[in-house]
């Protein structure tokens, strides 16, 4: 978990990849080369430093356990970027259900950005309040609110 | 009769990239697959595969598929029969397949088995109500025919198949109710159990499936929890309605060919049953026989891609069509092999192989 003081300087991937499994395939896709898998079988280690929050890896992650995180986003807002892999894909500017790592529906969330990918693990950009950047990892779009 | 240098029995990720390699060393390939399609259940895999850049990790099993499927068709020595059933391998070496409904005798030098492995099931009252499913039928109807199964469904078995197919159908628009599995833990790996819970499915571990219902279909299905003796705990029934389950209970190799053709065979109950004896190369205990793929253990098909490419290059080179490059990428597709293996989640099969793997022979 990065320190509050990397957190104030801006976005930073998190992973929530605790299991070792041989997988790789995030350290190949960092452009920035902040991410080591040293033996394929070893959880990812992030080099906070070189990390920007790109996001370019959780496109890339095939256990979608990637997320960004940017405290800087707004005084009382964060940004969370999650993988969405569900059609239809929410609308920027809508409001949706955020769910948290059990599901459960903890608030909502302004979608800020969708970020299509050509591999077909789209990111999408939320805006949360603060104290909920830690837990919200999903969402559930509501009818009428898709593209 | 037809005559081949290697016959290769099985177009799934292994088959398919025995025949890529030993085709590209040289060898004439006959490549049998009895589908209707090449490529065995990678088509199926909508989601994107663990493993490294070698096993074409980050990318979809579908994708994967389609480049294996290209290569092959590429290669001028492939000679590829779809819809073909190997029928018998004879004492004399011959090989009887059925060929788009013709019968054909083939004649090969060498044989490379890679017939993948069959789903288990399991025996409960009403298991064969419409509506009830194994994971490879979920997923053919889903992502090859787009046909969604069931409005809500219940999943068996919280392994890799159980929790990635009940993902796939969260993507389809189904109600996936839950999983049960019978383990205190769940199998597969924790990242796709995560991506299930974010979404609310509920994953009943220590829990198994007592009976299903319904008259003409399924309506839905008991479940009970296990003690720590995995034996059902009285009282605690619960009834879950839906119109769908899919039993994810693990495969066991396909190996009536290499019974037939008496290969020494051992049960590996890590591997998922019976199991070909070979040795380091792939090759079984008959001179021309080799395997590769779920066929000679149950494993993940990063691994069985390795394996097609460890037969193919090796067969090849028996054959005399040995590449300047033999030994470096026989060497690399070995430590590629021994590196997935290398890890927690792989004990398991180790200890499999480990009881059938003999002594490298030369």
């Amino acid at each position: 978990m990065p320190s509050q003081e990397r957190f104030a300087k801006g976005p930073i991937a998190l992973f929530e990849c605790m299991q070792q499994i041989p997988c790789n395939p995030c350290a190949d896709a960092c452009p920035r080369g902040a991410i080591t898998v040293k033996e394929i079988n070893d959880c990812p280690s992030l080099n906070e430093e070189l990390c920007n929050g790109c996001g370019v890896c959780m496109t890339h992650c095939p256990g979608l356990s990637i997320f960004v995180v940017d405290y800087t986003y707004g005084k009382d807002a964060a940004l969370v970027k999650i993988p969405y892999e569900f059609s239809p894909l929410p609308e920027a500017k809508s409001v949706v259900d955020a769910l948290n790592r059990q599901g459960q529906c903890i608030g909502t969330a302004q979608v800020i950005r969708v970020q299509t990918s050509p591999n077909k693990t789209n990111i999408i950009w939320l805006s949360v309040p603060r104290e909920l950047a830690m837990e919200v990892r999903s969402i559930h779009v509501m009818k009428g609110e898709t593209s | 009769m037809i005559t081949t240098e290697i016959l290769i029995i099985g177009a799934g990720p292994a088959g398919l990239m025995a025949a890529i390699h030993a085709a590209e060393a040289g060898a004439k390939v006959l490549l049998v697959e009895r589908a209707d399609r090449l490529g065995g259940q990678l088509i199926k895999q909508t989601h994107k595969f663990f493993g490294s850049k070698a096993e074409f990790a980050g990318e979809r099993g579908m994708d994967i598929a389609e480049k294996l499927i290209n290569l092959s068709s590429d290669i001028s020595g492939i000679t590829i029969w779809k819809n073909a059933v190997v029928l018998g391998i004879y004492p004399d070496g011959v090989v009887t397949i059925s060929h788009e409904g013709a019968f054909c005798t083939v004649s090969p030098k060498k044989i490379i088995i890679a017939t993948g492995a069959s789903e288990k099931t399991m025996a409960f009252p009403n298991n064969d109500l419409p509506g009830i499913y194994g994971a490879g039928a979920v997923q053919t109807l889903m992502n090859v025919h787009g046909v969604i199964p069931a409005k809500r469904i219940l999943m068996i078995g919280a392994g890799n198949i159980g929790v990635i197919v009940a993902y796939q159908l969260l993507q389809a628009g189904v109600e996936v109710a839950g999983i049960v599995e019978a383990a205190p833990q769940v199998g597969g790996y924790r990242v796709h159990a995560a991506k299930l819970q974010r979404h609310g499915v509920p994953i009943y571990t220590s829990h198994s499936i007592q009976s299903a219902h319904g008259d003409s279909c399924l309506e839905g299905v008991t479940i009970c929890r296990l003690d720590e003796q995995w034996q059902p705990i009285e009282g605690s029934e619960q009834y879950i309605a839906v119109d769908g389950l899919c039993l994810a209970v693990g495969l066991s190799p396909l190996t009536e060919l290499l019974w037939q053709a008496n290969c020494e065979m051992k049960f590996a109950a890590e591997l998922g049953g019976y199991v070909p004896l070979r040795d380091a190369n792939m090759k079984t205990t008959h001179e021309n026989i080799y395997v590769a793929g779920d066929v000679s253990g149950v494993e993940e098909a990063s691994a069985a891609m390795v394996e097609g490419k460890l037969a193919g290059l090796y067969v090849a080179s028996v054959l005399g069509h040995k590449k300047d490059s033999f030994t470096k990428e026989f060497q690399t597709a070995k430590s590629q092999l021994s590196a997935l293996r290398s890890g927690p989640a792989s004990v398991k099969i180790c200890t499999g192989l480990s009881k059938v793997v003999l002594e490298e022979v030369g």
